[in-house]
């Protein structure tokens, strides 16, 4: 897998990311400065976490108009994959390469703890390891992870299976407390209609390491390698 | 024209014997700016008038240190190659005044003091005290003071992994703000900050100056009155993007042979900056503050040398390597302007548009620095408690103490900081008794821990200073590390005080005296003076932040109980009730000399469990601290969520006074194999007791009713969410 990380100033993830990657595929990524425009010859671009431009506009807000982002619409037109985590979920929004918006969270408070996702839709590029409805924990951290979209967009994403991940409790159940941050419908990560961009606001890869944490963000990298493997 | 600038050097907090020693190295009345300059260097923020003679008595070397206090942060060899580079650094006053800046900008000033020699921050704790949690006031500055944390180490991307809480009605108008910051660097590539090379150019890097903290040095060096409000405008703004910039642009120039010196711009900004720089290296400095970035218009040479504007720092480069280090400030989109040379003369000369705004000699400015040895008086040793009936029985005890302010769950507080960013992280809040980090692509991994029992250093200082460096030293033993140095940041009231004063000149004692016993070097360290409001000081609290090393962070382990795991006592228990946080919360009484540390039993002790640790024969490890021994054990059941049979006999104490006394250097181990565990300790001639076998769902006593996990996490859960949320 030929992966690149976009870096921002500002993002504060793109190393957690690297050391996923590679574990999972042997091959270091790529840093992409947001000044370069040049992403030929990779197969995935990833939108890592942190603040870029500290957030001050609105997440993502800024970083969505930097010239790497004209590069990263051409690569996903192309049907190029991508993946957006946290503040690069909120890019990808912000950048209209996937619909809705991350809004404050509901308690206005920074979220910072494990959570439970639930598999939606298995047997893509991204989710190729794992089973529909499996359940794996994942790490929160984000003051503005609340999805929102229109009651249209949501059943359109709903009716189409672009919704990749929702909040759920360990045992797969969809509890109000499991969605702390208020998220509509609980969901925590969606596709594109090709289903080769995805945006997802927990980090699965800060849980790949037995003594960091654990490893049940492993299979979502696992899964991309071996997409790529070919 | 004299009168008034006597009048003004008094407002800056010169005293009158100290404004005729300016007058006499000057041989003239100074000008603004330089009555500037001295009064921040001359406060007790920057120059540690009143407490360096005392602060000699602390041990300051090792073989495994590299560099000790002195410069902007204390190093220590962690082996392959690598160091650890921490400090801790008090934002008492401008968090009292501002919460959510006066703390945000604490973290961004120990985050620069920490990279400038370096080092890539891996980790910030944070000590907390704060006052009665029934004042509204308390809420506000809670509130505001954890966002602030949270709000600017989320952003920079270090994670926040440990640190306290405690409460106090003594710190009901000085909330205490200690942020610590570790980092990680290459042993041979520390930078420093003394200048060297006539004529090399002085660089100024980071964000623009502008108006905001201007004397805040100053401010931090007097206590409060009535109008602490009105003292807003000497706290700073925090902008933690440009911090993070500045990490990454100063961390790439270090790749190369740029810098000769660095120094970040904090307390009294430019003016220490330069002076320190210049100082160390026997230099002299010319300034031109018509080139520093400005934001705002039209600002006076005394303003630009006195602002506290944030994420800025001052450089000596290596002649010709301008614009290498330009062009990597140009990639942050960072300031970088020339704004001086290293001079001969010995003295900083300060130009602005076109007029010598200040010319001090260097030398003076250093050596005539003020420094008291003031009048002390230390309170008589207090007695030693008696007995003290138990009033409400062991298990409404726990229930109340396990509930607490200061013994509850601080969940709500580390749901709020980013602990995991940089994915290093083995050890979380909670987990362990020090947080566990591991180093980027190694097995390598530092155990960090903040520590200080105010009541302890109220009731006897000497005990209280040492009781905090040994129980640094133990919460690094417990995760199996070895303890390498610390930083301590010493907070205490005005040292005008006798009594006060007396306080800190004790607890540096013990503190010193724990510090040699236990090979736990003192390696920076920061003093906040003028702790309190309208002549009420805060209790005496000199935390201690500790840093221990395990050469593979497999081996951490932390608190949680599992089933069938048996649970044994290392340490010998007397029942000691004075000071204690049962007597306090049960007894409603808080006096009783503290619990002593045996310094040699302490370090019997810790030796054995590290050692058994490391021979991998240990599940869970916990010290016994606040609350004593059962309030230890609830706090593994919770951590596991597994309950415990305890069988333990109380031998002889009143039930209570085992159970909740907080006898000092003890530990409690969960083993798969106690009868070898207990050998292995009488062997050791370190006393042991079997306590009994943890699984369940309650926690059970000797002829007592069983107390369900459930109702003891309701209990410990409680408190932050239902004030705060």
């Amino acid at each position: 897998m030929r992966a690149g990380i976009t870096v921002f100033p500002g993002i504060n993830r793109e190393r957690d990311m690297a050391i996923a990657l590679e574990l999972a595929s042997g091959r270091k990524p790529r840093m992409l400065w947001h000044t370069e425009t040049d992403l030929s010859g990779l197969d995935l671009v990833v939108i890592p976490g942190g603040f870029s431009y500290g957030d001050y506009l609105r997440a993502g807000a800024m970083a969505a108009h930097s010239p790497i982002m004209g590069a990263v619409r051409a690569h996903a037109a192309r049907g190029g994959y991508v993946l957006g985590a946290c503040n690069g979920f909120q890019i990808l929004t912000e950048a209209g390469l996937l619909p809705g918006a991350l809004l404050r969270n509901v308690s206005l408070r920074f979220l910072a703890m494990d959570c439970h996702l639930r598999v939606e839709r298995a047997g893509t590029a991204f989710t190729g390891h794992f089973q529909k409805g499996e359940v794996f924990r994942a790490v929160l951290a984000h003051g503005d992870g609340n999805y929102y979209a229109d009651e249209p967009t949501l059943d359109r994403l709903e009716g189409e299976g672009l919704v990749a991940f929702r909040y759920a409790a360990p045992d797969g159940r969809l509890v109000a407390g499991a969605n702390r941050n208020g998220s509509a419908r609980a969901i925590a990560g969606i596709f594109s209609p090709n289903l080769r961009v995805l945006g997802l606001m927990p980090h699965a890869e800060n849980l790949v390491d037995p003594v960091a944490g654990g490893e049940d963000g492993k299979k979502l990298f696992e899964g991309l390698a071996a997409a790529f493997a070919a | 024209m004299k009168n008034d600038l006597s009048a003004l050097a008094a407002e800056f907090g010169l005293a009158p014997d100290e404004y005729a020693r300016v007058l006499s190295i000057l041989g003239r009345a100074p000008s603004l700016a330089e009555l500037g300059i001295f009064s921040a260097m001359w406060s007790e923020h920057c120059s540690y008038k009143s407490s360096r003679v005392w602060l000699r008595a602390l041990p300051t070397e090792a073989p495994w240190v590299i560099q000790g206090p002195g410069e902007n942060a204390g190093v220590v060899a962690i082996g392959e190659g690598l160091a650890a580079v921490f400090k801790m650094e008090s934002h008492n006053h401008p968090s009292f005044i501002e919460p959510y800046q006066g703390a945000a900008t604490g973290v961004g000033g120990i985050l620069r003091d920490v990279f400038t020699m370096g080092a890539r921050p891996i980790a910030n704790l944070n000590a907390l005290r704060f006052g009665d949690p029934a004042l509204p006031a308390t809420k506000r500055i809670v509130d505001g003071v954890v966002r602030g944390i949270g709000g600017y180490g989320n952003c920079v991307g270090v994670p926040t992994v440990g640190g306290e809480i405690n409460f106090h009605p003594a710190y009901n108008g000085n909330p205490l703000v200690n942020a610590m910051t570790v980092g990680i660097a290459r042993a041979d590539r520390i930078f420093r900050s003394a200048a060297a090379g006539v004529g090399n150019p002085v660089v100024y890097v980071g964000a623009k100056t502008g108006r905001d903290g201007i004397h805040g040095a100053t401010m931090a060096s007097a206590a409060f009155g009535e109008d602490a409000a009105e003292k807003r405008p000497t706290v700073q703004v925090g902008d933690p993007f440009t911090e993070k910039l500045l990490i990454e642009a100063c961390l790439a120039l270090m790749e190369t042979d740029a810098i000769i010196a660095i120094q970040d711009m904090g307390a009294a900004g430019l003016t220490s900056s330069a002076v320190e720089m210049a100082g160390k290296g026997g230099l002299g400095i010319a300034l031109d503050l018509d080139r520093v970035p400005v934001r705002e218009e039209r600002m006076s040479a005394y303003e630009m040398m006195l602002s506290e504007s944030q994420e800025r720092m001052l450089m000596v480069l290596a002649p010709g390597h301008e614009d290498e280090a330009r062009a990597i400030f140009s990639k942050w989109e960072l300031d970088f302007a020339i704004i001086g040379r290293l001079t001969d003369t010995g003295r900083i000369v300060v130009r602005h548009r076109g007029a010598v705004e200040a010319d001090i000699p260097l030398g003076p400015l250093a050596s005539e620095a003020p420094l008291y040895r003031r009048p002390l008086e230390e309170a008589p040793k207090p007695e030693i408690l008696e007995d003290v009936t138990d009033p409400v029985g062991i298990e409404p005890a726990l229930m109340r103490l396990i509930a607490s302010p200061d013994l509850c769950s601080r969940r709500w507080v580390w749901d709020q900081y980013d602990a995991t960013v940089g994915g290093q992280t083995v050890k979380r809040p909670g987990a362990a008794d020090a947080a566990v980090v591991r180093v980027e692509g190694r097995k390598l991994a530092l155990a960090l821990t903040t520590d200080c029992t105010p009541r302890y250093c109220a009731a006897d200082p000497e005990a209280g200073g040492a009781q905090a460096v040994a129980e640094a030293w133990r919460n690094l033993t417990a995760t199996g590390a070895r303890p390498l140095a610390l930083t301590d940041n010493l907070n205490f009231g005005s040292p005008e005080t006798p009594r006060v004063m007396g306080q800190l000149a004790g607890a540096i004692r013990g503190m010193a005296a724990a510090s040699r016993a236990l090979d736990f070097p003192v390696v920076s360290g920061n003093v906040s003076l003028y702790n309190e409001t309208a002549g009420a000081p805060i209790l005496p609290t000199p935390v201690i932040g500790g840093v221990g090393v395990l050469a593979d962070a497999r081996a951490a382990v932390g608190i949680a109980l599992r089933p069938g795991l048996e649970l044994v006592l290392i340490g010998a228990a007397s029942g000691w009730l004075g000071s204690s946080l049962w007597l306090r919360e049960i007894a409603g009484r808080e006096d009783g000399a503290p619990p002593p540390v045996d310094l040699a039993a302490e370090r019997r002790n810790g030796d054995f469990v590290r050692a058994q640790i490391a021979a991998g024969t240990v599940a869970a490890c916990h010290d016994v601290s606040d609350g004593g021994l059962l309030v230890g054990v609830a706090e593994m059941a919770l951590a596991g969520g597994c309950g415990a049979r305890l069988v333990a006999d109380p031998a002889g104490l009143p039930p209570h006074a085992f159970w909740f006394g907080e006898d000092q250097g003890r530990y409690v181990l969960a083993v798969a194999d106690a009868p070898t565990l207990l050998a292995a300790a009488e062997a050791a001639r370190v006393p042991a007791m079997r306590l009994g076998v943890a699984g369940g769902e309650d926690l059970t006593l000797p002829g007592a009713v069983a107390i369900s996990l459930a109702a003891l996490r309701e209990a410990h859960e409680r408190f932050f969410p239902a004030w705060l949320d």
